[in-house]
């Protein structure tokens, strides 16, 4: 494993992580619904971005920096169980379907139509 | 100054996620091991971090933010996940799609319970 590859995904990870954060409270501080909608709106935004990346056919270090940091860090998994478990602790049963089937229906629909929208412009 | 925190987190996690995928893990694999194991593991952390350090110590918000916020959010990943599931379909490889969603998702909250659980079971000891 070469130096520059790890600076690289660090880097994104640097960004990934601000960006989340920042997006989040942007969210949050606007919007309060049933679910945590600014979690599910970063994951799916990033499943749909990291899609196209990978549809478009970026390889080596424009992929570690972007998809691999970036992408990796601007989303998330340990929040969206922390805030599922929540849900579920609270015995919101309908709340917590939803949360999964949107995060996840909708964040394999996302990374679908954004790989194929990619092949189709690359 | 809570930016620079958790962006520098932010940076040791995603490095963390990448080792992780490079040491311990075969590029060729068929199944995604890798993100499968850091998502299990860093959900389990989060829960146990979130929920230890709330109840038992008074650590400074930037500190709070850039570890649970920073550093496992970006060691965990979902954009990763789903583009797998995505792949291991188009390979026609459906179980391991559906394997690996639903290890995913009850895997996950599993662990996510286990990290709280541990919180409750420790309070529990010092009331005994």
């Amino acid at each position: 494993m070469s130096m520059l590859n790890v600076l690289l995904v660090g880097i994104g990870g640097f960004f990934g992580a601000i960006s989340r954060f920042s997006v989040s409270q942007f969210i949050n501080r606007r919007f309060s619904y049933r679910i945590p909608v600014a979690t599910l709106f970063i994951n799916l935004l990033g499943s749909f971005l990291l899609g196209l990346l990978i549809g478009i056919g970026i390889g080596g270090s424009a992929l570690l920096l972007l998809g691999t940091g970036y992408m990796g860090a601007f989303t998330t998994f340990s929040t969206f169980k922390l805030e599922g478990i929540q849900l579920h602790i609270e015995k919101r049963k309908k709340d917590f379907f939803i949360y999964n089937a949107a995060s996840y229906g909708g964040g394999i629909a996302l990374a679908y139509i954004g790989i194929e929208l990619g092949h189709l412009f690359f | 100054m809570a930016y620079l925190w958790i962006g520098f987190a932010g940076f040791l996690g995603a490095i963390l996620r990448y080792s992780i995928s490079l040491f311990l893990f075969h590029e060729s694999a068929v199944f995604p091991f890798a993100t499968l194991s850091v998502n299990l593991i860093g959900s389990f952390l989060l829960a146990w971090f979130i929920t230890a350090i709330v109840k038992r110590f008074s650590i400074p918000d930037h500190l709070k933010a850039a570890i649970g916020t920073g550093f496992i959010g970006s060691f965990t990943t979902f954009s990763t996940l789903s583009v797998e599931t995505v792949t291991l379909i188009q390979n026609q490889d459906l179980f391991l799609a559906f394997v690996y969603v639903f290890i995913s998702i009850v895997g996950g909250l599993m662990m996510s319970r286990l990290g709280y659980r541990l919180v409750e079971e420790k309070q529990t000891d010092e009331h005994a």
